[in-house]
């Protein structure tokens, strides 16, 4: 009977074409709306959680705050990474300076001055030659280790290893260039210009140390790390009666930072799938407008099929699942452009798209509902016509 | 077969009560070929649709096939219409959308009945009319009279205990009448029970029994009263 029921819907479906193809394509745009919103939205909050990663989940950054009264240095620092909840320290510093490969200014390069530890930190891998060593930062040694894009910048490839450049007047050789990395959260990676951090001090005539990098053992031990980093600059600050100047420094850490991204961008993808879905609701309307105008446009079949015995439910189930039809090829077809449009936004917004799976479901379980709840009201309408007035019906 | 005793039927119309069918008994022998006879508006629809279980009576009591009738619902009467009534209307009543053999699949599909043995009874039917040749056309392809054939099939692939026809020659010439009037007439003679409504004389001699009715009442083997016809 379901069978029957779904042959004659395919036949009435396939008899009105061109109504059929513009209540469908209703259904069709709310789906395509709501799974593409999603996806791009989800898109985004991938993006953004891969970037913080990108930076190494283990991440906790610490920033002083206090301007005069900096009582941080290397050698704390040192004592810190003997904590056994912390791998690598890492300072850092910005140092603001020309660069200059040869006759040409390279103006894009971020010049920073780190310690070893900072590659782990960053989990960045040298393409070639080395990274800054210890015995740089002992010899405040004249050598850096750039970025890829700051490579080819400046020398036009990424074999630049015993190339040199002047910074501020100082001239300083390339000991070693970084893999690519592609941009974070924090910009652009492949534009870095890392120098030894003794040799920044020297540069940019500062002792203190604004900001670093520890990286915990392991992601379980994020936390302890971070209590330690917290006690550490507690009992640095101590000494000093510093009130006045309100809170000293800050620590956070990577997950805290990610789980505030990915709360913000996950109530922007709820906001557009919910703006989305007003439009599949648009076209279940749509679906109920075309089956209330089909069903008084077939009275007079309802009237005959009545007389030759079919029963309320027969009736009932044909128009229902006629509705159904039209929402289900409508969440199908919908589907199928919507992974046609995301692999086509894909390149263009710049990010890796897919349709997540329990996305699909949802919109095809959705039209299924939209079908049965805007084709129910039509449906009982055309189940509860009266066999004689509908057989007499002049339409 | 029919049985009804007392049946009443009335409508409202403009505060006035009218009765259809005035206190109706009407008994219908299994194999019998009755012809029901009255001008328009004299009741003769509301009959039909009561014996065909379309309608239900006010009062009264109808016994088809010693099943009581008046005491069903809508999902047993559409049972009763489905497998026991063999409907022929005046306007032929097919579907525009589907073939002949569509058409006349139609109520055994809503029996439930399987694929081959539905289409095997359709065959049979179809070819009992002489459309053996027009199963695949559709209604607007086929005349008149190969409509209303069409619609003769549909009643009886069911094989009803009651063929009940509504006016079956009123939208047909004489000629391509007189042919329709000649199945029903072979289907009495295979032992089918047939009720006919017409308001023709020369339609309902074609059965062996006439009844009349006037105002909502029966007449049989006799005259209508004359002052009883309503004053046009």
């Amino acid at each position: 009977m379901i069978y029957q029921s779904f042959k004659m819907a395919v036949k009435a479906i396939a008899g009105n074409k061109m109504r059929s193809f513009l209540t469908i394509l209703g259904v069709v745009i709310g789906v395509v709306a709501i799974v593409v919103l999603v996806s791009i939205g989800q898109g985004a909050n991938s993006s953004v959680v891969e970037s913080i990663e990108g930076m190494g989940t283990n991440l906790i950054t610490a920033n002083i705050n206090a301007r005069r009264m900096n009582p941080i240095d290397l050698d704390s620092l040192n004592e810190l990474a003997q904590n056994e909840n912390i791998s690598y320290v890492a300072p850092i510093s910005t140092v603001s300076g020309t660069v200059k490969a040869g006759a040409a200014t390279y103006d894009d390069g971020v010049v920073q001055g780190t310690t070893p530890g900072y590659e782990s930190i960053r989990n960045w891998t040298v393409a070639e030659g080395r990274f800054l060593q210890q015995p740089d930062i002992d010899n405040r040694s004249f050598v850096a280790v750039i970025g890829s894009e700051a490579a080819t910048e400046m020398y036009g490839t990424t074999h630049a290893v015993g190339e040199t450049f002047s910074l501020n007047g100082y001239t300083i050789t390339v000991v070693g260039v970084l893999a690519e990395v592609g941009s974070s959260a924090s910009g652009s990676n492949d534009n870095q210009i890392l120098i030894p951090f003794t040799l920044a001090q020297r540069l940019s005539n500062q002792t203190s140390i604004s900001s670093f990098y520890v990286s915990a053992a392991s992601s379980a031990q994020v936390g302890q790390a971070q209590t330690a980093v917290e006690s550490y600059l507690e009992k640095a600050f101590a000494s000093y009666n510093t009130n006045s100047f309100g809170t000293q420094y800050s620590v956070f850490n990577q997950s805290e930072m990610l789980s505030t991204l990915s709360e913000t961008t996950n109530t922007l993808t709820l906001m557009l799938g919910g703006i989305a879905a007003i439009s599949l609701l648009v076209g279940g309307i749509g679906i109920m407008n075309i089956m209330l105008v089909s069903v008084s446009e077939r009275t007079r079949e309802i009237g005959i099929r009545k007389a030759i015995g079919a029963a309320r439910g027969n009736i009932l189930m044909q128009f229902l699942i006629e509705s159904l039809v039209v929402s289900l090829m409508g969440g199908l077809m919908g589907l199928a452009i919507s992974v046609v449009a995301v692999n086509a936004l894909a390149p263009v917004l710049q990010m890796t798209l897919t349709i997540p799976v329990n996305v699909a479901w949802m919109a095809i379980a959705f039209s299924v509902f939209i079908g049965v709840v805007f084709g129910m009201y039509p449906a009982n309408k055309a189940s509860k016509l009266r066999p004689i007035e509908a057989l007499h019906y002049e339409g | 077969m029919i049985d009804m005793t007392d049946v009443v039927k009335r409508y409202t119309l403009g505060g006035e009560t009218i009765y259809a069918l005035n206190h109706i008994s009407l008994h219908v022998d299994k194999g019998e070929y009755v012809a029901i006879i009255g001008p328009s508006g004299s009741g003769k629809s509301t009959l039909m649709n009561i014996i065909g279980c379309l309608d239900t009576a006010d009062s009264g009591s109808y016994m088809l096939n010693d099943k009581p009738i008046q005491k069903y619902r809508e999902r047993q009467l559409a049972r009763i219409r489905n497998r026991q009534i063999g409907f022929i209307f005046q306007g032929f009543n097919l579907l525009p959308k589907l073939s002949a053999l569509e058409n006349v699949e139609l109520p055994l599909i809503y029996q439930g009945a399987g694929v081959s043995q539905r289409r095997a009874a359709a065959r049979e039917a179809l070819e009992r009319v002489g459309l053996g040749q027009r199963m695949k056309h559709r209604p607007a392809q086929l005349s008149g009279g190969q409509q209303q054939r069409c619609a003769i099939a549909r009643a009886i692939a069911v094989k009803p205990s009651l063929i009940l026809a509504d006016e079956p020659t009123g939208n047909l010439d004489k000629k391509t009448g007189r042919e329709i009037l000649q199945i029903f007439r072979e289907l009495h003679l295979a032992g089918n029970t047939i009720v006919l409504i017409t308001h023709d004389p020369k339609v309902a001699q074609s059965a062996e029994r006439v009844i009349r009715i006037e105002d909502g009442r029966l007449y049989e083997n006799q005259e209508v009263p004359q002052d009883d016809l309503p004053v046009v």
